[in-house]
């Protein structure tokens, strides 16, 4: 490593942009609570947050290569699963299983 | 405690592969061991860390992290409108609580279930979900040169993760369909327009969305 002191400052910035963004809203916004529209943006937020957060995941998928069919394989698994038994520890190890072994063997990059 | 430990066992399972994968990636691209706990330590963010480590090896500038820490990082913004804070014990723990508030422990504990959970169950929540991905993060990168380069796509643990969570939420919207589509639209739209900002540009979409959705419905007495 070229200089140890430049890779602990880029961490010590991206701790304090990461921690800024995440306390400084709370002095903000917790006047605000009571709210109707903060009320009603605050119940719908989550679930729309963690749909953008699986987009997100995914938005770099080539869908017309055939490498993207473990992914996708996948995802169904995880889905079907999680849709049947409704066990998170469950659906994430098997869909990651399954990721793992179709790009491991079958769509071996 | 021992609730606690249940709680992060889902969320803590996709973190010790991905924990791995971020050691091993930070000794791959020759930075030393220890970074990677600093890392994981301090900067408790696991998408962002994968970014750092790149920006780090091709010495990018400080100012240029800071902007795109923020990029990646300013969805924490809309954390704050819901996360049960004022449940938080003492000064230390509301200091704690903000500084680990990673995706994972906004998700879980602002689930249905977790509506009864006490601020020290939280506590315990994030210090758990810290220490697996700080650990895993160093045996990551002590262990890295072990892992035959062959198997691959253990990363998909994160996608698998928001999959559950994505779903889950989605449950507890009892019927309330146009929220996730509305979410999804934004996703679309964002990674369409703005490929270089996804996350951003997805998440102000789609509360400008909210924000109309509520203004058009808002007038009807039964609708909250």
């Amino acid at each position: 490593m070229s200089d140890p002191r430049y890779a602990v400052a880029a961490v010590l910035v991206a701790a304090a942009v990461t921690w800024g963004l995440r306390a400084l809203p709370f002095a903000v916004l917790t006047p605000l609570r009571s709210s109707r529209t903060v009320q009603y943006l605050s119940t719908r937020i989550p679930a729309g947050v963690m749909v953008i957060l699986l987009a997100y995941c995914l938005r770099d998928l080539p869908v017309t290569h055939a490498r993207s069919l473990a992914p996708l394989i996948a995802l169904a698994v995880t889905v079907g699963l999680h849709l049947w038994r409704r066990n998170a520890l469950l659906s994430i190890l098997a869909g990651t299983a399954v990721h793992v072994t179709l790009a491991s063997t079958l769509f071996a990059p | 405690m021992r609730a606690a430990l249940k709680d992060s066992a889902g969320a803590g399972l996709a973190f010790v592969p991905l924990g791995l994968a971020f050691g091993a990636l930070v000794t791959h691209s020759g930075l030393d061991w220890w970074w990677a706990g600093l890392s994981a330590t301090l900067a408790f963010g696991g998408s962002f860390e994968f970014l750092l480590i790149g920006m780090v090896t091709a010495a990018a500038p400080l100012a240029a992290i800071a902007a795109s820490a923020f990029m990646v990082n300013v969805r924490h913004v809309f954390y704050a409108l819901s996360f049960p804070l004022h449940r938080v014990p003492g000064r230390l723990g509301k200091t704690y609580a903000t500084f680990a508030l990673c995706d994972e422990v906004y998700a879980l504990s602002t689930a249905k279930q977790a509506r009864s959970w006490s601020g020290r169950r939280i506590l315990w929540l994030q210090l758990l979900l810290h220490l697996y991905w700080a650990g895993s993060a160093v045996a990551g990168a002590l262990l890295g040169s072990l892992i035959p380069d062959g198997v691959t796509g253990l990363d998909f643990a994160l996608t698998a993760m928001f999959t559950v969570l994505a779903l889950d939420a989605v449950r507890d919207l009892r019927g309330d369909l146009p929220t996730p589509a509305l979410a999804l639209l934004s996703a679309l739209a964002a990674r369409l327009l703005f490929p270089g900002q996804m996350l951003l540009a997805a998440f102000a979409l789609f509360t400008a969305a909210l924000l109309a959705r509520h203004l058009v419905t808002g007038r009807k007495p039964t609708h909250v």
